[in-house]
């Protein structure tokens, strides 16, 4: 017989503690910052957030009053990013799990979407800002945004929704189409409504993404300050993260809990959203039929 | 009823089929957007001041060097601390933390990939530069290195979450083969799982670092925005300025039509071949190892 | 007289595998027919042509006929590529190896085939549901759970709903790919008897995942090795007294 040179179980277990504990480490360094930066935000915001501020219009060239107008210009932005990115990011998504063959077309395509996933945001303002606003004369609009916002989210949402739906298990599609139902019928009955919260999950962090960025809408809808709200989806907005820019880096003498106070509230809005997809995600994953 | 089924059906799979294929139709719409508003700039600018090292749009100077040296400065800064960062955080998440841990962290670690660019720059600004300043006794803290944490720290999260994504969809029966042989839980995530999440890890990595060099507002408020060369490793300290904050800088306050707005598109167009790039590269990766759907219960 | 007769089949995959090569069988109504032998066999594949499933996977070539005879003694191909599968699929019932119950109810579960066919009429939908239940011997131990959902049951349980399920559609043909594989021995039975009462009703054809159930079950028994069907008989007479030598080796276990 062969002579056969093996590890001993101790020194494997020996590396195995040094390594559980070095990742360890590593994780606490990864989270830690984490904490620390939200309770900061947190402290140091607190005292700006009071009805007024939450509600009012700024006043003195943003030095004091409220963010209202900025609350309001995310919120529309969202829905209309919502609006006009879920339709095609599903349908996209149920072409390549379901339908789409391996060849060259669907390579192009997967390439494509993993490109808009990468380009870089301020790219995407300079798209939006010669193609909607410039080209189709919408100007400066809460819809130039959004349609830029929304191209921009597309990626996120198609591969999330992907994802969900690959992962419901294929023997599910075999049965269903031996018992004779046709293709979308096994889509429409078993596999979107098992994808569904995978789905969802993905729309409230692609939404979350799109509450956030500054760059697209730098060119595209962001106003400086408006005295009204938006009327129309041709209007110019003011948002939040957009807002903050501008108040910590163009205002001079910008009272810093004010500044620290729009953090706060962005920040609410986004761990709002973060908080409600977790829940989907870990419901989701108690209910799973398989 | 079967032919209206069939009929409803057959608009349904020409609508889907037409979805998937609108994403081509918008990569290809916004590189020609780019080509039509960026070409211009090598008939206005002569090819030899565009690759100068002064950027000075004011005088006339458009040399994009110090701009793309910039970003590239920032970006493997940032890629360097984030990947060895975030693999391991994924691994620890995925397979060694306990249930309550991993709940804690899953969540903690998305809310990072949550905070928008702008609080974190928001956050360089106030916190982290005046501290890196007095630290390393510094002109300023706004600088390639100050960027190059926050922007680790902005890709962190993608890198961990889809890196834990792959790592959990590895079958269980994996792990349980590869235990069952006697290796140790260790050994088993380092010879079996992590390869086995190979594609997905490697996505990960990918689009954290799309995303560290697209990165705009976080560089452009504490990178410090100085358009200059990068002289030896020092320069890290220095502020430097980035092609994105650069458009995301000047757009405003340019003329449309007029030399500076080319250039601008123009830098935009480099910084889409640069993305289209890393993402091919990546996709060929993980086109290697797709594979096909097998067959079928047998 | 004769449910299924197959001539000529011949199926190769895109991989170079030669599944099945030049089968010629008939398979007889209202019995047990019973297909064995060792993995790689065919026996999966030559079960995936009857109902089109095959059409999932890589199949390069295809060629020969496997004709369904309805009770009227018309035969169609099944190969024919204008042939309406999905209406093929809902006269072929099959089972497979593990119990795969949808991520539905078992209510949702049983009622599935008729619910895509179009079937809407409640009445109809709980009547057949119960009569499938119970040809399956299924319906006392889930009658009053119809509403929980089907990965509840145990797996004995689940093949039963499997078996229910492929009922309720009144299919001409059950085809069952080694259905008792992953039970216990007492869930086995009682499938096994389940399939000597459907037989006065149905077709069967049957992989059983040993020889020895190929010997309790069968009317009718093909021993299938490497993609050739080597004998086909009379189950009393093929398990006592094979003709070829390679049956009788696979029978007596020196191989497989």
């Amino acid at each position: 017989m062969f002579k056969v040179n093996l590890s001993t179980p101790q020194s494997r277990l020996t590396i195995q503690k040094i390594g559980y504990l070095s990742l360890t480490l590593i994780a606490i360094l990864t989270v830690v910052p984490i904490i620390a930066i939200v309770v900061h935000i947190f402290i140091q915001g607190f005292s700006a957030i009071s009805w007024e501020f939450l509600t009012g219009f700024p006043k003195d060239g943003m030095r004091a009053g409220g963010i209202f107008p900025a609350i309001v210009g995310t919120f529309y932005l969202t829905l209309g990013t919502a609006i006009f990115s879920i339709p095609i990011s599903i349908g996209a998504a149920v072409y390549l799990s379901e339908y789409a063959s391996e060849n060259r077309w669907t390579q192009i395509i997967r390439i494509a979407i993993i490109n808009l996933a990468g380009i870089p945001s301020v790219v995407y303002g300079l798209f939006g800002l010669g193609l909607f606003v410039i080209f189709l004369q919408f100007g400066t609009s809460i819809l130039a945004g959004c349609l830029t916002l929304s191209i921009m989210t597309l990626p996120i949402f198609i591969s999330t929704a992907e994802e969900a739906m690959r992962s419901v298990p294929q023997s599910f599609r075999v049965v269903s189409i031996s018992l004779g139902a046709s293709q979308w019928q096994t889509i429409r009955r078993i596999v979107l409504p098992q994808a569904q919260p995978g789905i969802l999950t993905g729309v409230i962090l692609g939404l979350e993404r799109a509450v956030g960025e500054t760059a697209p809408i730098l060119f595209t809808a962001a106003a400086f300050f408006l005295p009204q709200l938006p009327n129309s989806a041709f209007d110019a907005t003011m948002a939040l993260p957009y807002h903050l820019f501008v108040i910590s880096t163009q205002v001079p003498g910008m009272p810093v809990n004010l500044q620290y106070g729009t953090a706060l509230v962005l920040l609410l809005f986004i761990l709002g959203m973060n908080i409600l997809a977790t829940l989907v995600r870990s419901h989701a994953r108690k209910q799973r039929q398989w | 009823m079967f032919k209206s089924r069939d009929w409803s059906e057959f608009v349904i799979t020409r609508i889907i089929k037409l979805t998937g294929y609108s994403t081509i139709i918008f990569v290809v719409l916004i590189f020609f957007f780019l080509l039509n508003e960026g070409f211009p700039t090598f008939i206005e600018v002569p090819f030899a001041s565009l690759i100068s090292d002064r950027w000075y749009p004011i005088e006339g100077y458009y040399g994009i060097l110090p701009l793309l040296i910039g970003s590239l400065v920032v970006t493997v800064g940032a890629t360097t601390i984030a990947i060895p960062v975030g693999l391991c955080t994924a691994i620890f998440i995925s397979e060694i933390s306990p249930r309550w841990l991993r709940d804690i962290l899953k969540p903690a670690v998305e809310i990072l990939g949550g905070i928008p660019s702008v609080v974190l720059g928001f956050l360089g600004i106030i916190v982290l530069s005046p501290y890196l300043r007095v630290l390393l006794n510094l002109p300023t803290g706004l600088s390639a290195f100050t960027g190059a944490v926050l922007l680790a720290a902005m890709s962190l999260p993608t890198i961990v979450s889809i890196a834990d994504d792959a790592l959990d969809a590895v079958p269980r029966s994996y792990r349980n083969a590869s235990l069952a042989l006697g290796a140790t839980d260790w050994q088993t995530i380092w010879n079996v799982t992590v390869p086995a999440a190979r594609s997905g890890i490697l996505t990960a990595f990918m689009l954290g670092i799309g995303r560290t060099i697209g990165e705009t507002m976080t560089v452009m408020m504490v990178t410090g925005n100085a358009p200059v060369l990068f002289k030896g490793f020092l320069s890290f300290l220095y502020p430097v300025r980035t092609m994105t904050a650069t458009i995301a800088a000047e757009m405003g306050e340019v003329a449309t039509g007029s030399i500076h707005y080319h250039i601008l598109f123009f830098i935009g167009i480099i910084l889409f071949l640069f993305s289209l790039v890393i993402n091919i590269t990546a996709s060929a990766v993980v086109f290697r190892q797709h594979k096909k759907v097998e067959k079928i219960l047998s | 007289m004769h449910k299924l007769i197959i001539e000529n089949l011949t199926l190769r995959y895109s991989d170079g595998v030669e599944a099945l090569r030049d089968i010629n069988i008939n398979i007889p109504v209202n019995k047990i027919t019973v297909m064995f032998g060792p993995s790689g066999g065919g026996k999966s594949s030559l079960l995936r042509v009857i109902n089109r499933l095959n059409d999932l996977t890589d199949v390069d070539h295809i060629s020969g006929k496997v004709l369904l005879v309805d009770d009227k003694e018309i035969a169609k191909d099944i190969l024919d590529p204008n042939l309406d599968v999905i209406n093929l699929r809902r006269s072929v019932g099959m089972v497979f190896a593990r119990p795969v119950v949808l991520p539905l109810s078992i209510r949702d579960n049983i009622t599935y085939g008729l619910e895509m066919a179009g079937e809407k009429d409640k009445n109809t939908l709980e009547g057949t549901m119960e009569i499938s239940l119970k040809q399956a011997a299924l319906w006392d131990e889930v009658k009053d759970r119809l509403d929980e959902p089907a990965i509840a049951l145990s797996g004995g349980q689940q093949q039963r709903l499997c078996l229910a399920r492929s009922l309720a559609l009144e299919p001409e043909l059950i085809l069952l790919d080694e259905p008792t594989s992953g039970l216990d021995p007492i869930s086995t039975g009682f499938i096994e008897t389940t399939l000597q009462e459907l037989k006065k009703k149905y077709t069967i054809i049957l992989v059983p995942h040993s020889v020895q159930q190929a010997a309790r079950t069968a009317d009718l028994a093909a021993f299938f090795l490497q993609g050739d069907l080597i004998e086909y008989g009379h189950g009393d007479e093929l398990f006592v007294n094979p003709q070829d030598e390679r049956t009788a080796n696979y029978i007596e276990g020196r191989f497989g």
